[in-house]
């Protein structure tokens, strides 16, 4: 991928993180904080399909701007063909694992598994 | 191996002295670089370059510097002055205010011996970007005239064509100091340059070879290259509209 694309994601993927981050917080002020951890409320947001999306693509958005960063960080620290393909080819393993392993939770929540 | 020496035999009443550090250092044979320590007579204009040529001069002729028009055009004697990069051609020692003044060679790139540097990676970069205006025709016939521009146009480049190539930006680079790969702030600079001249028609062509890993990406706003500047080129602004064309911002 061009990298002119890959940074139009990352600033793209932080614009609307931020945006829904912010829907993510307000919410959680309709609950008050201290109940939004409590295991039956956390099992009902993740049942609440549109909140559940919503939470789903915060996911998705962080973690591919999380690991796109890692990846630019360690391609400045350190330069070399084999290392730059690893750091890359790394990067996107370790956000596909962390997007699925968000997924995950929230499928198996959905189809009653918990 | 510090020494102190002064000249005494060719003191002016009005002058007064400095200490002079000079970093020495040769890769074929020294494990690190060593100051050394000269007690320099000044004046008012007295610049650092001069300093350096007068211990040259009186005391260790061995002292390797790199220099050619002693006004700020040719960009060969670009040094760390007193910790920050500058010219020392275009630096006065009054100015600097203070009774020491330290010269390295720039960071970020390797050392020739004492304070000159390799400039190979400068001039590679520098070529990478295409500085020459790119079009079909550029061999102009007899009857034509050349391609004018008004005032407005000449406006959007002019000051980015006031580089001289003497890699302060690129020693005052965070990027540049662990990318070794990265094409750096003057390139970039100079890329703006051509882009935006309405004569030249090679954008894309530019655009796409700056649009690397270690290209215009690798820029994160520090601005760094803009302070050390000695010819206002601010290339930290070029680097922004140059990246407003790669969004989309400008055509
Ligand atoms: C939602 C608010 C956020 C915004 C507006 C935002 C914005 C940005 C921008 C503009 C850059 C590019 C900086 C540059 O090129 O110099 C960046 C880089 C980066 N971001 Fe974010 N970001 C946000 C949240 C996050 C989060 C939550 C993480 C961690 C998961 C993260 C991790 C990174 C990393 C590792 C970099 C690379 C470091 C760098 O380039 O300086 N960001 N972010
Ligand atoms: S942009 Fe300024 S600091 Fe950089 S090489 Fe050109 S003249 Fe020197
Ligand atoms: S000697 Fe030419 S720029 Fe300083």
């Amino acid at each position: 991928m061009r990298e002119s694309t890959i940074m139009k994601i990352h600033y793209g993927t932080a614009l609307a993180a931020v945006a829904l981050v912010a829907v993510h917080i307000l919410m959680r002020l309709t609950q008050g904080f201290a109940d939004s951890l409590e295991y039956e409320s956390v099992l009902a947001n993740y049942k609440f399909i549109p909140y559940a999306i919503m939470l789903e693509l915060i996911l998705i958005l962080l973690a591919v701007h999380g690991f796109n960063g890692l990846r630019v960080i360690l391609i400045e620290l350190k330069q070399g063909r084999i290392y730059e393909k690893a750091v890359s080819y790394g990067c996107l393993a370790a956000m596909i694992g962390l997007i699925a392993y968000g997924s995950r939770t929230i499928i198996m929540t959905n189809m009653g598994l918990v | 191996m510090a020494q102190v020496s002064s000249i005494s035999n060719e003191q002016s009443s009005t002058a007064k002295s400095i200490i002079l550090k000079i970093s020495r250092y040769n890769p074929e044979h020294d494990e690190s670089s060593q100051f050394m320590e000269f007690n320099v007579k000044y004046e008012k204009w007295t610049t650092v370059l001069e300093a350096i040529l007068d211990v040259k001069k009186h005391f260790d002729h061995s002292v390797a510097v790199r220099y050619s028009c002693r006004q700020a055009t040719c960009g060969s004697c670009g040094m760390i002055i007193n910790g920050k990069p500058r010219l020392a051609c275009f630096t006065k020692i009054s100015e600097l205010d203070s009774n020491v003044v330290t010269v390295e060679p720039m960071n970020n790139f390797p050392v020739i011996r004492d304070l000159a540097v390799k400039f190979e990676k400068l001039f590679d970069s520098h070529q990478k970007i295409k500085p020459y205006l790119i079009r079909d025709d550029t061999e102009l016939v007899s009857d034509e005239k050349e391609f004018l521009q008004t005032p407005e146009e000449v406006e959007q480049y002019i000051q980015f064509a006031n580089c001289i190539k003497c890699g302060l930006c690129n020693s005052a680079c965070p990027t540049m100091a662990t990318d070794s790969s990265f094409v750096g702030p003057q390139a970039l600079a100079q890329a703006y340059r051509y882009v935006a001249d309405s004569r030249d028609k090679g954008k894309d062509s530019r655009l796409k070879i700056i649009d690397d890993s270690h290209g215009i990406w690798r820029c994160h706003f520090a601005g760094s290259c803009s302070q050390v500047c000695p010819k206002g080129v601010d290339p930290a602004m070029g680097i922004q509209l140059l990246r407003g064309y790669m969004l989309g911002f400008r055509s």
